[in-house]
């Protein structure tokens, strides 16, 4: 984080420039109101160098991809290709480590289903037995979680605990939004086979302490699989600076299409990992007496691929990385600062999660005391502002910090410190609203 | 914006016939998966079928200002009439609130329930306006009343196996 905290945000110039790329910023909402979307943690907004990557493969390459030797075949082939290079380079990983998905829940479950799959009879057939030892899950194992997961990185892990017999058990949230790290030495132990957490909390925007949680992992033996769906489209994010061995991320969180998601893998791993969704595309040999497949990452992209997608993930990334992650994380974490200091001059207001910037991602949730977030979001939404309201797919977290929902501001690039402006003035309207006492 | 009229406030902040009380026939507990809204509702009704009065409609809600004025306005309009008039009332209240704004309710027939209008502009807030009432039709359905005729084509039918899913907690440790 130095390199962001140096470089700052983008200038009011740099930010018109970014804002034009995106069409969607310039219409209005509800009765004329200008659009100010603080809800890219949910999807964000795609500028239109991504949909001119999507457009341009589909008038000028527009072809089934590793299917058929004509020109066009070949072009596909080669975007989709090229698009996971461009995605490979983005997260620091090797080209053949990076799976398309469907999009990052698919990412997850995949990897959840490797354990399941991999007991079944001759699925760890010439895997290397220390390798195959790591995917083998059964009673007595545990499988370690927290709090704060997405039910994306919740739900897949209860299920296969139930298809496996082994134990979930999860490390716990403190009072201020921060994982319990005094449960790491507890929770995680020669029992645990995986550790799955998330980068980023999607609510609360707390920047999880990666190493301790890794190195904690290593020392028992543990596979780490890591939710990185708020952290790659706003940190700069490397996967062997990480050190984790799985990592999810969505490609329309990230300036990107819909319908794509990222699994990275060390490749070793991958490699000793049987299929998930089987079919075309993802076979070595098959006859009807049964079936071989082909290595990774083709292994685990069975059908015909979403190439549009890719190609228009990759503009995002090169977007990006045009912008500088540096100053993605600089721009957005000064729109954090000042909505959190907005939000502290509101007595009325309660943040849930970390109420600084320390550690702190562009994801900011909130309660006004005696308003439901629904209806907070309504006078919001009445605004132009467009909040996320709800459990956002966290309720064990929400649980957690004693509230049923919270209405969620998320950041992107293209968000300005004149909407942060906008969203607390609107907020200014509701306690007369509901007649709340301030 | 229309959304939040007087009367509608009026119910949020003092529900009419809330809490729980005996004696019950039924209850229900609905969630709504998207927010984790909740309501425990229970009735109590005298006589047999469709005839039979709604002779107490009690509840815990914990929800947003919608949802807990359409419970309030709910136990009103239900409370002391037949089950016959209430699934009329439910009919008329789910057809003004799934309208799009084109149906702006029959004061004669809802009541209250004419100031959810608005609600019916805000596709993502009909379901909190329906949380109760869904919960009323399905605690008539657990006392064998047929309520099929009614909530056929209930956009929101299939919310109500989700959040009795959802509702039960997976015994992990």
């Amino acid at each position: 984080m130095t390199e962001a905290t140096l470089a700052g945000a983008f200038t009011p110039q740099e930010s018109a420039a970014i804002r034009g790329d995106f069409a969607i910023l310039s219409r209005s909402v509800r009765d004329g109101k200008p659009l100010v979307y603080l809800d890219s943690g949910a999807t964000s907004h795609k500028p239109y160098q991504v949909l001119d990557a999507e457009r341009e493969f589909y008038e000028q390459h527009n072809s089934a991809v590793h299917r058929g030797a004509h020109q066009l075949a070949e072009e596909a082939t080669d975007a989709y290709e090229s698009a996971r290079a461009t995605v490979a380079r983005f997260i620091g990983a090797q080209t053949r480590e990076v799976v398309f998905t469907k999009n990052a829940t698919e990412a997850l479950n995949l990897v959840a289903y490797a354990f399941s799959n991999a007991a079944a009879a001759g699925a760890m057939d010439g895997v290397d037995a220390t390798l195959a030892a790591r995917f083998a899950l059964g009673e007595g194992d545990e499988i370690v979680i927290t709090e704060m997961e997405h039910h994306a990185n919740l739900v897949p892990w209860q299920e296969l605990a139930r298809r496996t017999g082994a134990t979930l058990r999860w490390i716990g949230v403190t009072d201020d939004g921060r994982l319990d790290l005094g449960d790491l030495a507890t929770v995680i132990t020669d029992r645990t086979k995986i550790v799955a957490f998330t980068h980023v909390s999607n609510v609360l925007g707390t920047i999880n302490p990666v190493a301790a949680v890794v190195e904690r992992a290593r020392a028992v033996g543990a596979l780490t699989v890591m939710d990185a769906c708020q952290s790659v489209p706003h940190l700069a994010v490397d996967v062997v600076d990480l050190g984790v061995d799985f990592l999810a991320f969505s490609g329309h969180k990230m300036l990107g299409p819909m319908g794509i998601g990222v699994l990275w893998g060390r490749y070793e791993l991958l490699a000793a990992m049987p299929p998930f969704l089987t079919g075309g595309s993802m076979i070595e040999v098959v006859r009807m007496e049964g079936s071989t497949y082909a290595a990774p990452p083709q292994r685990f992209e069975a059908g015909v691929p979403m190439a549009a997608q890719a190609v228009g993930l990759a503009a995002a990334c090169d977007y990006l990385t045009a912008l500088g992650m540096p100053r993605v994380s600089a721009h957005e974490h000064a729109l954090t600062e000042a909505l959190l200091a907005g939000l502290a001059q509101r007595p009325w207001v309660r943040v849930i999660g970390p109420t600084d910037g320390q550690d702190h991602s562009g994801a900011v949730a909130f309660v006004v005391e005696g308003v439901h977030p629904h209806d907070v979001g309504q006078i919001l939404d009445d605004a132009g502002v467009a909040v996320r309201v709800g459990h956002h797919c966290a309720w064990p977290l929400h649980r957690r910090m004693h509230v049923t929902a919270t209405t969620r501001a998320t950041f992107a690039a293209y968000n300005t410190l004149a909407e942060v402006d906008v969203l607390l003035s609107a907020l200014d309207r509701v306690p007369a609203t509901f007649g709340v006492a301030i | 914006m229309d959304l939040y009229q007087e009367l509608i406030l009026e119910h949020s902040k003092r529900p009419h016939h809330a809490g729980l009380r005996d004696p019950f026939n039924a209850e229900v507990h609905h969630i709504n998966p998207t927010c984790g809204d909740e309501i425990t509702l229970r009735i109590q009704l005298s006589g047999e079928g469709r005839s039979a009065v709604i002779a107490d409609l009690s509840y815990d809600a914990l929800g947003c200002a919608i949802s807990t004025a359409s419970t309030s306005v709910l136990a009103e309009e239900v409370t002391g009439h037949s089950v016959e008039e209430a699934l009329t009332t439910f009919a008329a209240m789910r057809t003004m609130l799934t309208s799009k704004g084109a149906d702006e309710g029959d004061e004669d027939q809802i009541g209250d329930g004419v100031a959810f209008a608005g609600v019916s502009r805000y596709p993502a807030r009909v379901k909190c306006a329906l949380l109760g009432w869904t919960a009323f039709t399905d605690a008539l359905a657990r006392v064998g009343v047929d309520i099929t005729a009614t909530t056929a084509g209930n956009p929101i039918a299939s919310d109500t196996t989700a959040s009795t899913l959802a509702g039960k907690p997976l015994e992990i440790s």
